[in-house]
Formats: C-alpha cells, sequence, structure tokens
C-alpha cells in the first residue's frame, strides 16, 4: 500500500505553487503529482518523500489535507499489461475512483490507485501476478 | 381614473387625524381585549384602553417587534377568532421560524382598496389588463396585486413569477398596460424584450407599472421608465402589516403616499426609540387602525426610511414615505425574498462537513441578485476525492436553497481562511449598486 497526501486547493491564482513552496521549505520531496481540478476547485493528490513532515507542514500553513492508503503496483513493462489488469478488476467490480502513474529511478513504471474494494483488489493483483507496492 | 377613493385620498388633514383618532381609540380596545401578548404589554405599563383618546396619545403606547410575533408562533398574535380568519401570509423570520400574518375578509377587501389605490397612481382603471409578475403563495405580492386590481374591476393575468418568454408573450398577446414586479425583474424584462427584437409602445403596451419588495435607485426608475416609456412606482408593504399597497408613489415622485386611513406611520430613533419629527430619518413604525386579523400596535418594521408631509401635486393628501434607505438588522432582500445571516448559520450548523464560519457576497449581475456564501470546510473532511466535496457542495446548496427559498452559490474554502472579526462579525460584503 501507498500513502498519498490530498490537499484542497481554492479556485484562485497561485494555491497550488503555494502548496508546493511549503513543502519545499520543509524539504519535502514529491515522488509523485495529480491534479484533479474543477470549475470550482482543485484537488492536488501527492506522494512524498515524508507524509508525516508534509502534513504538518501543509495544516500549519493552512491547507486542509488528508491521508489516504492507495493500492500501488510496478507495471511491467510491455503493451496491454495495464489494461488486462485493470479488466480484472472491472470484471470483478472493484470500482477504481482514480489513479495516476509515475516513474521511479529504477526506470520502472508504477501505479496507484483509490479503491473502496481494498482487499480484493489485493488479492485479484496477486492472483495476476502484479508486483505490489 | 384619478383615485380610487376620492373622499379618503383628498381628504382634509383634519378630518384624516379625527378618522385615525376614531379608528386608533377603537383599534386599542379591540388589540386590549383580544391580543393577549400585548394587553400583557399594556397592563405592564399600567396602560388602560380609556387612556389613548385621540391619535395624539399614540406615543404611550408600547411597540410591537418581530421576537413577539415569533414568540407568539403561529396563531398567538391572531385577534379574530378563528372562523373569521380567511387567509395565512407569511415571510421569512430570523431563526428558519417563519412570521405568520392572518387576514379576515375586512383585512383582505382593505388591502385590496389600498393596492388598487395603487394601481391607479401607476396609471390602471377599469380598461386595463393588470399583469403580476410577481410570485403566487405565501409571499404577499402575486396576490395582493391581484386582488387589487379585480377590486378596481381590471382584467388580472396571474402570470406569477418565472418563464420569461412566456411572460413576455402574455404581455404582448393580451397587451397588458399595467405589470406589476420587483424591479430588478422589470429591467430583465426589458432587457428579454428588447432580444427579442419587440418595440416598447407597438409590440409592448406597458404604460405604467408598480415595482417593490426590494430596494431601488431613482437611477433604475429612469432607466425603466426611459426604456419601456412607462410610469413606475415604488410600492411598499411587508406581509405582517399588509402586503403590497401599504404605500405608494404617484406620478409626482413626492414620496410613497401612505395609506395611512388604515396604516399609521411613525419614525422613530433607533436608538431611543424616542418619535422624530417629519424629513428625518429613523426606524419605521406602524400601526394598524382597521386590522381585524392580526392587528399590530406601534409594529417596528427595522426599515430605515423618513417621511414628508409636503403637499403633492396630485390632490392626495396623505403623509409620505421617502425611499427606505436600509434595515436596522442584518436582513437581506435577494431577489425579493428576505435572507437573514442567522438563517444560513442554522444550517451551516447542522452540517459537520463544513464550519460556521461563512462570509456571504451579493451582487447584482445582469439585474438579478445574486448570493454566494462562502464557507469553510471541516479540517476532518476527507478531501482526495472530487466526488466527496462535490456531495457537500450540492447538499448544502440544496439545504441552503430550501431553507432561504432562494438559491444561493456555495463556495468552499480551506479551514481559518474566512476572516474572523472581533465583535460583532462583518459576514456580508453587499456590492450591489443601488
Amino acid at each position: 500500500m501507498v500513502k498519498q497526501v490530498a490537499v484542497f486547493l481554492e479556485n484562485k491564482e497561485g494555491t497550488a505553487s503555494a502548496c508546493c513552496r511549503v513543502l519545499k521549505d520543509v524539504g519535502v520531496n514529491l515522488l509523485a503529482l495529480s491534479i484533479a481540478d474543477t470549475k470550482d476547485f482543485g484537488i492536488l493528490r501527492l506522494l512524498t518523500s515524508d507524509n508525516d513532515k508534509a502534513v504538518s507542514a501543509l495544516r500549519g500553513a493552512g491547507f486542509l489535507c488528508s491521508e489516504v492508503e492507495l493500492v500501488g503496483l510496478e507495471v511491467p513493462d510491455k503493451a496491454g499489461a495495464l489494461s488486462d489488469l485493470l479488466i480484472s478488476l472491472g470484471e470483478h467490480n472493484v470500482n477504481v475512483e482514480y489513479m495516476y502513474s509515475y516513474a521511479e529511478a529504477d526506470g520502472h513504471a508504477k501505479i496507484v490507485f483509490k479503491t473502496s474494494a481494498v482487499d480484493k483488489a489485493v488479492a485479484l493483483l496477486k492472483e495476476a501476478g502484479a508486483k505490489l507496492l | 381614473m384619478q383615485y380610487f377613493q376620492p373622499e379618503i385620498e383628498t381628504m382634509s388633514v383634519a378630518e384624516k387625524k379625527e378618522l385615525q383618532s376614531e379608528r386608533l381609540v377603537r383599534m386599542v380596545k379591540y388589540v386590549y381585549d383580544n391580543q393577549l401578548p400585548y394587553r400583557a404589554k399594556m397592563d405592564a405599563i399600567k396602560l388602560k384602553p380609556s387612556d389613548i383618546k385621540s391619535i395624539d396619545d399614540i406615543y404611550k403606547l408600547p411597540y410591537t417587534v418581530k421576537q413577539d410575533l415569533r414568540d407568539a408562533y403561529p396563531f398567538g398574535m391572531m385577534a379574530a377568532p378563528r372562523r373569521d380568519l380567511v387567509r395565512l401570509h407569511a415571510s421569512s423570520a430570523t431563526t428558519g421560524k417563519l412570521t405568520v400574518a392572518g387576514y379576515t375578509q375586512k383585512d383582505i377587501d382593505i388591502w385590496a382598496e389600498c393596492a388598487a389605490r395603487s394601481l391607479v397612481m401607476a396609471g390602471a382603471d377599469k380598461e386595463s389588463v393588470v399583469h403580476v409578475a410577481y410570485g403566487y403563495g405565501l409571499f404577499t405580492g402575486g396576490l395582493g396585486m391581484h386582488y387589487g386590481a379585480e377590486k378596481m374591476g381590471a382584467v388580472v393575468v396571474p402570470a406569477s413569477a418565472g418563464n420569461t418568454q412566456k411572460q413576455i408573450q402574455l404581455i404582448a398577446d393580451f397587451g397588458a398596460d399595467i405589470i406589476c414586479c420587483t424591479p430588478s425583474y422589470i429591467i430583465y424584462l426589458a432587457d428579454e424584450i428588447e432580444k427579442l427584437g419587440l418595440k416598447p409602445g407597438v409590440d409592448i403596451k406597458l404604460k405604467g407599472g408598480v415595482f417593490g419588495a426590494e430596494a431601488w435607485s431613482e437611477g433604475m426608475r429612469e432607466t425603466i421608465e426611459k426604456r419601456l416609456g412607462i410610469r413606475a412606482c415604488d410600492i411598499y408593504g411587508l406581509s405582517e402589516i399588509a402586503g403590497p399597497g401599504v404605500a405608494c408613489d404617484c406620478q409626482f415622485k413626492t414620496g410613497m403616499h401612505i395609506q395611512d386611513d388604515h396604516f399609521y406611520p411613525e419614525i422613530v430613533d433607533v436608538d431611543t426609540l424616542e418619535p422624530l419629527p417629519y424629513g428625518e430619518s429613523g426606524e419605521l413604525v406602524f400601526t394598524t387602525l382597521t386590522k381585524e386579523g392580526m392587528p399590530l400596535i406601534r409594529y417596528r418594521t427595522r426599515d430605515i426610511a423618513s417621511l414628508n408631509n409636503a403637499p403633492c401635486p396630485c390632490g392626495r393628501t396623505s403623509v409620505k414615505l421617502n425611499k427606505i434607505t436600509g434595515r436596522s438588522d442584518d436582513m437581506l432582500i435577494i431577489r425579493g425574498v428576505n435572507v437573514f445571516p442567522s438563517q444560513i448559520e442554522s444550517v451551516l450548523l447542522k452540517n459537520t462537513d463544513v464550519a460556521p464560519h461563512y462570509h456571504i457576497n451579493v451582487d447584482r449581475v445582469n439585474n438579478l441578485d445574486t448570493m454566494e456564501i462562502v464557507v469553510e470546510l471541516s479540517p476532518s473532511v476527507s478531501v482526495d476525492e472530487v466526488a466527496h466535496v462535490e456531495e457537500i457542495r450540492r447538499k448544502l446548496s440544496s439545504d441552503m436553497a430550501s431553507a432561504l427559498s432562494v438559491s444561493a452559490k456555495i463556495t468552499l474554502v480551506s479551514p481559518g481562511t474566512v476572516a474572523r472579526s472581533e465583535g460583532k462579525a462583518k459576514r456580508i460584503t453587499d456590492k450591489r449598486k443601488l
């Protein structure tokens, strides 16, 4: 499982950069970042080098954030690998709320996703031989 | 038609005073005998009905306030027995409870006469087609003008609010010459009429209108009169006293003629509650002189205004009400609907996803009032899913609409970002330029 920090961003100029600046000031490194934006607000999802430090710094700066556990896996480096895994999850009614990918220094693509059926997802991925994080 | 009831509307000041005196004496006795909360107020200061001998004694009487109506919710202020009441109206009160007003058939008839007098000021007569685009319902606007137009023998089109395209079609096809609605709505109608390429005076036969239920300026009046080629009259009313028709201005615009044979006005100092002379600004107070259902003595309206008694070239002799300039409480009027910040607060307090810290932004966009409520998310809310945050906003928006009877845009912000102020919080920014 991977711990993610989600930050609520008000719809006004400079909130995303202000958020990143807070993390920079406490020396937290960003491993992955994804933004969901709507007409009225945004949600910044982060994987960081130190979640505790990130959350306490962000809250101190007035940001609303929450920590959430995501299912993470390394995707085999071949065409259709992700598709096969997703089809399997879908067939077993495992709903994916959101997902995003990132790469680490080792060059392997990694995927994290949010689901309410964590146990079922993990079991299915294991069965399919995926390498879980 | 110059007047609806000339014998009353042009009565000499001395005769009017005699009529008011006679009616006040009778009213005080009636209220003392039939309205327990007010009787208690009189007893508390050892005032007897017999102490009130003329209208000059009115200052001796205690005030009635909105809280009295709330404490007596729903029917404690009714002086007439249930079998004599024929109608209820209601408007928002501060904490979600309604302010209820009950009317007997005689009350409805008198109110209709006052509304008819107002319509005549706008240029209506028995041949008129009166288009009523105020909402019909608990709000007094629609039914008040409807009964007034019927009373004078005009043809009423009970269009009610909404569906602007259809309203314009009705106004054009039925040849309406008089319209009743809010001032912001008539400007919106003028815009839409223009967009459709219809020509005022040719396709649209309107010649006058009574506009009320929200604040508007002389500038807005000029705009309305010029764009539609009509006489635009300012009409005043409040459900506790009677709906629209308590006062209305004529073509000379010297102030709204108060129907003071039925509703006696005073202006009092907001802090000391001492009566103020003509021309001075203070809180408007009304005493009903003939009402049976829910008579009110020295009712503090919370509206800030002044009175004048300068003679009007129209020949009407009533005291006149100058434009309402504000409120002595924090009530907002949004698209004609009364909104109290405390109503917003009580919705927020019931919702654990948000904190009861908010700011209200009011503006007027394309001549329609808009209200934005900026509210803080609660620190414990999980914010990683868009759908979850959207759901919080959607629910709040729908709870707010049902509590306020008017829609508001909800903007969610991070905890701690709404400005806290010491003492009386400044929670409202009203950018409307009137």
